[in-house]
């Protein structure tokens, strides 16, 4: 029994229709993409969809009251929202640097949460 | 009366990026002037990624893509204010800003580029029917409460308008907690891109109702709920498809338009189309020595062809400075 499945790219803007047939769960073929990015993307989306986090954290003594953070690659979609839960908890002190590492390991997926805007010390009056 | 060669008014993706290409033009007097406390504009509070795939080959966030721009107009020491924003653009090229700290002044350039972006479209220009509660924004207000200032503006939450904001905070919005009861679109057919539809509707199973709008506003102090009604073909409300849906904050998507308060007073020919002003393909307006580049013009739906467009921009009015001199 060959299962399709069909999936709209989120690679890119263009956003192209892919459609997977697997069998099994196992891909037999993958048609409709118009690049390599689109064949890798219909591959994990097929067996385990993953997504890049962007959020927020709070942030002390910084002349921002929050750092725009986003998880260094992609982690599994089902732990998008506990990784929330686990972030909410985070407040980080000013300076924050662009790319620095807010935490290790979101969720236990070894992926780090990593800043992804910079955030200077509040200088005092 | 300072003096710039070029002067743009705007410091966000549009403005940063022809900053940089007049700069490589050879052109050593620019000045960037930015209403904002920082540069970067609008890409501030784009936390999302999405940014970048075409300048830089990668996916970026939206203050990741703007750190890359600043740093190279940091790079170049290309001068700029912020915290200063421009009330008044005359034909001959006088700028008036009003700096905080330093109040107002006048600077004269030899050539302007119009960079001030857009602004979204609000409720009145919707007409829908109800008293002026509160917990009604454009889904760019919410965007800043949420990513810059850290609040949330309520929990559950229904956008009117399917654009590309209204679908990103539908998710930043879950994501953070809130229930959103649904995207209500009254065209058949959402005006976001399809990956957004994706990755911020489909993936948090947050309804998208097309052909659907909003036809009452319920609640008097805080807004309680909306009234949801199918349209037909013409748009119209269907009678008797009324539904109810409790919410305690109405995000609007409706739409972007150009910011042209400055190229109105300066008597610029704008397009009613794109509600920008007419340029040249070099991106000059029909005043010469004035140019205009980015969501000022017409809105664009990526940051990257407005930082290609702006690029254009700046080798243009380099070439005026430079012609002039000879």
């Amino acid at each position: 029994m060959i299962e399709r499945k069909e999936l709209t790219c989120i690679k890119c803007p263009r956003g192209c229709g892919i459609l997977v047939e697997t069998e099994q769960g196992r891909i037999v073929s993958i048609s409709g993409n118009q690049c390599k990015n689109g064949k890798e993307y219909a591959k994990k989306e097929a067996t385990n969809p993953t997504r890049v986090l962007t959020t927020t954290v709070k942030v002390l003594f910084g002349t921002e009251k929050v750092a725009a953070v986003k998880s260094k690659g992609e982690i599994p979609k089902e732990k998008l929202l506990p990784a929330m839960e686990q972030i909410k908890e985070v407040q980080v002190e000013a300076p924050v640097i662009l790319g620095e590492i807010i935490l290790e390991d979101l969720c236990g997926t070894g992926i780090p949460l990593v800043a992804a805007a910079c955030v200077a010390r509040k200088r005092l009056p | 009366m300072l003096q710039y060669d070029l002067v743009i008014i705007g410091g966000g993706p549009a403005g940063l990026s022809a900053a940089d290409s007049a700069r490589e033009m050879g052109i050593k007097s620019i000045l960037i002037l930015e209403r904002d406390n920082k540069l970067g504009g609008i890409l501030n509070q784009c936390i999302h990624t999405g940014f970048g795939l075409h300048t830089f080959k990668e996916e970026l966030t939206g203050p990741e893509y703007a750190a890359r721009y600043i740093d190279k107009i940091q790079e170049k020491e290309i001068e700029y204010k912020v915290s200063a924003m421009v009330i008044n653009i005359t034909r001959d090229k006088q700028v008036t800003v009003m700096e905080k700290g330093a109040g107002l002044i006048t600077i004269q350039a030899k050539a302007i580029i119009l960079a001030m972006g857009c602004r979204e479209r609000p409720r009145g220009a919707l007409n829908i029917p109800g008293y002026r509660p509160a917990g009604i924004y454009s889904a760019g207000t919410a965007q800043y409460f949420v990513n810059i200032e850290g609040v949330m503006p309520g929990k559950e939450i229904v956008i009117l308008g399917s654009g590309d904001i209204g679908l990103i905070m539908a998710r930043r919005l879950t994501l953070e907690g809130a229930d959103v009861k649904c995207v209500a679109e009254i065209m058949p057919k959402s005006g976001g891109l399809r990956r957004n539809i994706v990755q911020c509707l489909e993936d948090f199973d947050i309804p998208l109702k097309l052909s659907h709008t909003v036809t009452y506003i319920h609640g008097k102090e805080r807004i309680e709920g909306v009234t949801l009604s199918k349209v037909d073909e013409n748009l119209e409300p269907v009678s008797g498809t009324e539904e109810f849906i409790p919410c305690d904050t109405l995000l609007l998507s409706v739409g972007l338009i150009p910011e042209n308060e400055l190229s109105k007073k300066l008597g610029l020919s704008m397009d009613e189309r794109t509600k920008g002003p007419v340029v040249t393909k070099e991106m000059e307006t029909m005043l010469s020595g004035v140019f205009a580049c980015g969501n000022v013009v017409h809105v664009h739906d990526l940051a990257d062809n407005v930082s290609k467009e702006a690029k254009k921009a700046g080798i243009s009015a380099a070439r005026y400075i430079l012609e002039e001199k000879i």
